[in-house]
């Protein structure tokens, strides 16, 4: 069995995304392993037999699943630097909650977004800018949803950003016209450097949504 | 000692699982039964992102969504620890509180729907006990928590309690003793434990509510 850190993963994955942030900002090294999901490795099949998704991380042999709970797992196996959980309860309970939030609400609405059109598109396109509007209340005046520091809802949040340019894209709107607190608060996660090096560029995330969307027969 | 309320409804599993945690712990508290079809200015503005119960409240301030206030619970009131202190354990165990939220709610659309939706709800179900006797469960371990129930446990209530109920009020039937020993097992010894026991709510009541319920939904259907 393998020692060390293995992420099995998909390079547009937002979820994928969340676990590399996390490991980055405790410069954990690991091995990165790009999945062909319509061919999936033994080991995918093996290391999440319920789900058969990725992210997988793979810690000393052992799979960790969903990329919350790899967040959280990494937060706390290295919980010597740069914490993501706030210390206090109450503040943790929080974080959970609006990180469920995202979890609940973001990905579907963005689907929603360029798998669609007309007014079940418009419909979505309305829930998701009220949904960024709600993060954005909690976000408030604070540098980042963890407060001064990066945290947990940021690294749950901030991978759907390079996915952004393909839901204005395929929905025809500008996020930031509407949201603009929260593109400035992206583009400061950008600044760090775990960010900047896990997401994936939003071009290529546009060119991968339009190519599924020709292979899902979407117009 | 601040004071702790629960905002609940007595007929709701995840009300339910609140009202497991803290009786497990030993914590005193108020609760506040909400008519969900009437909502209290208190819920709405403890809650005001979703709106639903259960909402604990404690020393004034609120918490929502019940896995976020069961790991509050346990984080704020050490005894009785419901989650493994192994980082990788509790991982474990979080993928399966995971599942359940995610899973669950196949039980609530099979009385809330009909035609395919209804089919398709009942077959989730299906795949979920599946997934629950082949991946989640260990022969031998009375509890998803081993010897002792944890949070997972708590989490499942809905199939432990609620299932039983929506086979009758609907006629189909997910879950077939023989099918699942496994789990049919861990149903039986989940429901003795004394706490438990007195935490779910009356069969009785139970079966004239969603009787109740999914009248309303086949009479919606058919207008």
């Amino acid at each position: 069995m393998e020692r060390g850190v293995v992420l099995l993963d998909f390079w547009p994955s937002m979820f994928g995304m969340r676990t590399r942030i996390a490991l980055a900002e405790k410069e954990i090294k690991y091995e990165y392993r790009e999945e062909d999901l319509r061919n999936k490795s033994d080991l995918l099949l093996q290391m999440n037999p319920v789900h058969k998704k990725i992210p997988v991380l793979i810690h000393n042999g052992k799979p960790v699943c969903e990329s919350l709970n790899q967040v959280q797992y990494i937060d706390e196996v290295w919980n010597d630097r740069a914490p993501l959980l706030p210390a206090n309860t109450y503040k943790r309970a929080n974080a959970r909650f609006w990180a469920d939030f995202v979890d609940k609400k973001i990905y579907d609405l963005g689907s929603k977004i360029w798998r669609t059109k007309g007014e079940e598109q418009e419909a979505a396109k309305k829930e998701f800018i009220d949904c960024l509007k709600l993060l954005e209340g909690e976000l408030g005046d604070n540098h980042y949803f963890g407060g001064k520091d990066f945290g947990y809802v940021d690294v749950a949040l901030v991978p759907f950003y390079c996915w952004f340019y393909a839901y204005e894209q395929c929905g025809n709107f500008s996020i930031e016209a509407e949201c603009p607190k929260l593109i400035a608060w992206a583009k400061r996660c950008m600044q760090k450097e775990s960010v900047a090096k896990s997401l994936a560029d939003q071009e290529k995330i546009y060119e991968f949504v339009l190519h599924l969307k020709k292979v899902f027969g979407i117009e | 000692m601040a004071a702790v309320k629960l905002l609940g409804a007595s007929l709701s599993p995840y009300s339910c699982r609140i009202i497991c945690a803290l009786k497990l712990k030993g914590i005193p508290y108020e609760y506040i039964e909400e008519d969900l079809l009437n909502k209290s200015p208190s819920l709405l503005q403890y809650n005001p992102v979703h709106k639903k119960i259960p909402v604990l409240v404690h020393g004034g301030r609120p918490i929502c969504e019940s896995a976020v206030i069961l790991r509050y619970i346990d984080e704020t009131w050490p005894q009785n620890p419901l989650l493994p202190t192994d980082p990788y354990e509790r991982a474990v165990a979080l993928f399966w509180i995971k599942f359940a939220d995610d899973k669950t709610s196949s039980i609530a659309m099979m009385y809330l729907t009909t035609g395919e939706v209804q089919e398709k709800a009942a077959k989730e179900c299906s795949e979920m006990l599946e997934t629950m006797e082949e991946h989640g469960l260990v022969e031998g371990k009375k509890f998803f928590g081993g010897d002792e129930i944890n949070m997972v446990d708590i989490a499942f209530c809905l199939v432990a309690h609620w299932l039983g109920v929506i086979e009758e009020v609907t006629g189909l039937k997910p879950f077939e003793p023989h099918k699942f020993p496994k789990l049919n097992s861990w149903i039986q010894n989940f429901k003795s434990v004394p706490v438990i026991k007195e935490s779910l709510p009356g069969t009785k009541t139970m079966l004239a509510f969603f009787k109740g319920r999914r009248e309303m939904v086949l009479a919606s259907k058919s207008s």
